[in-house]
């Protein structure tokens, strides 16, 4: 490509396709049925899983199936600007993707009139929480004995000006304004079939560009589900052994 | 292509391929694939795979001891809180004695705990039993909770750490697979440091070494644990006890 556009080079040093360095953990809420942390630079979620556990009010039962609830938030002091608490539209919206995106690969149907509770929380966000987020919850799944056909891994891929950068931090996500407005693209990818369970679109891109993003996503996400596994088999306070 | 045999698993890793295995609890099959369809420790005997949760809530099986608390009483029977996803449903003719059934509420009464057995797991919700020796109502003693994954270690091999509790404190402990541990004495400092010895046990179940580590927290709360043998033989003759929550350990599947 003749013209590379201005952003060639990224404020903190990274390659273009490069993740923020991942730091995963779980058990980390040893009270929860499951917890995860996912960290991403300077992002960070914690996840808890609490259930499957008898659901009320009764009329949200379904016979057939437990139900899957995931709650995300973002703690008041996760960014500069103290955040109000409490759930509001971005919240909501992003609660309920996350629920669509594990929904596809958690399997409650062994339990019956039950809900698996999933709290999503963010105590400290550069970008990219929803994909952090959906990360640590789909480990806090695992890790509290969910049925699942697999994993999932997920990343936010995005446009700067003329260049796909993969992992957006918040100058590239909202402080660079050099540019047009960037765009950004979070994909949750399954960990065996690699099917797409969860796909948006923030700003606009051409469809020639739209699949090299998700062939960058596919990329990222190999090295996600690395640090997903190793944090998994590597748990510290559980019994690996019998003596 | 096998995985080895006692390792952590994660849902979507494939642990066996070829036909001839069987995919079973937490498994499924993929093609020529045995997949891991639950996070915990592979086992395959036999060719028959399946994955043994090592974390998270606690799934009822057939045979397990639970202790429970009445939270309905039905036309027929009792519906028990053992802190599952559903609730445990222990009909009269399950209980080891003529009830009334006008007067269900005589025998058990909202709030009171039970020890009972799982007598089937069915996905509408499990059906429970007291008809067997050393099940049946809790009165006296006092009920700690501690994670249902430490359960093996709290019972030990064959029931080895729960008689060397029993022999050194002379309390009483029935260890539900729930994660519930009833443990009753004739005195309240007794159950106290009984108490202590378990919540030590679950604290420190990954250290290598558990049973002399317990010896000696044991030792250090001021008894004696070479009396096993002793209070082990003399069966106290009381019907709700008797090692019910030690005849399985999870782990001793294989």
């Amino acid at each position: 490509m003749a013209d590379k556009g201005i952003y060639t080079k990224r404020n903190d040093g990274r390659k273009m396709t490069e993740v923020r360095p991942m730091i995963a953990k779980v058990g980390v809420v040893p009270s929860a049925d499951g917890s995860a942390i996912f960290e991403t630079g300077k992002t960070k979620a914690i996840a808890v899983v609490r259930g499957p556990r008898t659901l009320h009010p009764q009329h949200m039962q379904n016979a057939q199936t437990g139900i899957l609830r995931v709650n995300y938030g973002m703690m008041p002091f996760s960014v500069e600007d103290r955040i109000r608490p409490g759930p509001n539209r971005r919240s909501e919206e992003i609660s309920k993707v996350t629920e669509w995106a594990l929904s596809s690969v958690v399997d409650l149907s062994e339990f019956p009139n039950t809900v698996v509770d999933v709290f999503i929380q963010i105590p400290q966000a550069d970008a990219g929480t929803r994909v952090a987020g959906i990360n640590a919850a789909a480990m806090a799944l695992a890790h509290a004995g969910i049925p699942m056909k697999e994993m999932v891994s997920a990343i936010g891929v995005g446009k700067i000006d003329k260049t796909l950068v993969v992992d957006l931090d918040k100058y590239e996500d909202s402080e660079f304004h050099d540019a047009e407005g960037s765009t950004d693209i979070p994909v949750v990818l399954t960990s065996r079939s690699k099917e797409i369970a969860l796909l948006q679109l923030d700003g606009k891109i051409s469809i020639p560009e739209f699949k090299d993003v998700i062939e960058l996503a596919k990329v990222a996400c190999e090295d996600i589900l690395k640090v997903q596994m190793e944090a998994l088999k590597n748990v510290n306070g559980e019994d690996k052994d019998n003596e | 292509m096998v995985k080895e045999k006692r390792q952590i698993v994660i849902p979507g890793e494939v642990v066996a391929t070829g036909n001839e295995f069987l995919p079973g609890d937490g498994a499924y099959r993929d093609g020529a694939d045995v997949v891991a369809g639950r996070y915990g420790i592979l086992n395959i005997f036999e060719k028959h795979v399946r994955v043994i949760p090592v974390s998270g809530a606690y799934y009822p099986r057939r045979g397990n001891t639970i202790i429970g608390t009445i939270v309905d009483i039905t036309f027929n029977g009792w519906l028990i809180d053992f802190g599952g996803a559903q609730n445990a449903f222990l009909p009269v003719a399950e209980v080891p004695r003529y009830i009334n059934r006008n007067e269900l509420r005589e025998f058990l009464d909202f709030g009171e705990s039970v020890v009972v057995k799982v007598w089937d797991v069915k996905s509408r919700g499990i059906d429970a039993s007291m008809k067997m020796r050393g099940f049946g109502k809790i009165d006296g003693g006092m009920i700690i909770s501690v994670s249902p994954n430490k359960v093996p270690r709290i019972i030990g091999k064959e029931g080895s750490m729960v008689k060397m509790i029993k022999g050194a404190t002379g309390c009483d402990i029935t260890v539900g697979q729930n994660g519930k541990v009833w443990i009753s004495g004739n005195s309240a400092e007794k159950e106290i440091s009984t108490k202590k010895i378990v919540e030590f046990i679950v604290e420190n179940t990954t250290i290598t070494g558990l049973t002399e580590k317990v010896e000696k927290f044991i030792k250090g709360l001021g008894m004696n644990v070479d009396t096993v043998e002793i209070v082990a033989e003399n069966t106290d003759g009381s019907p709700s006890r008797d090692d019910s929550g030690e005849s399985e350990n999870m782990e001793d599947k294989e």
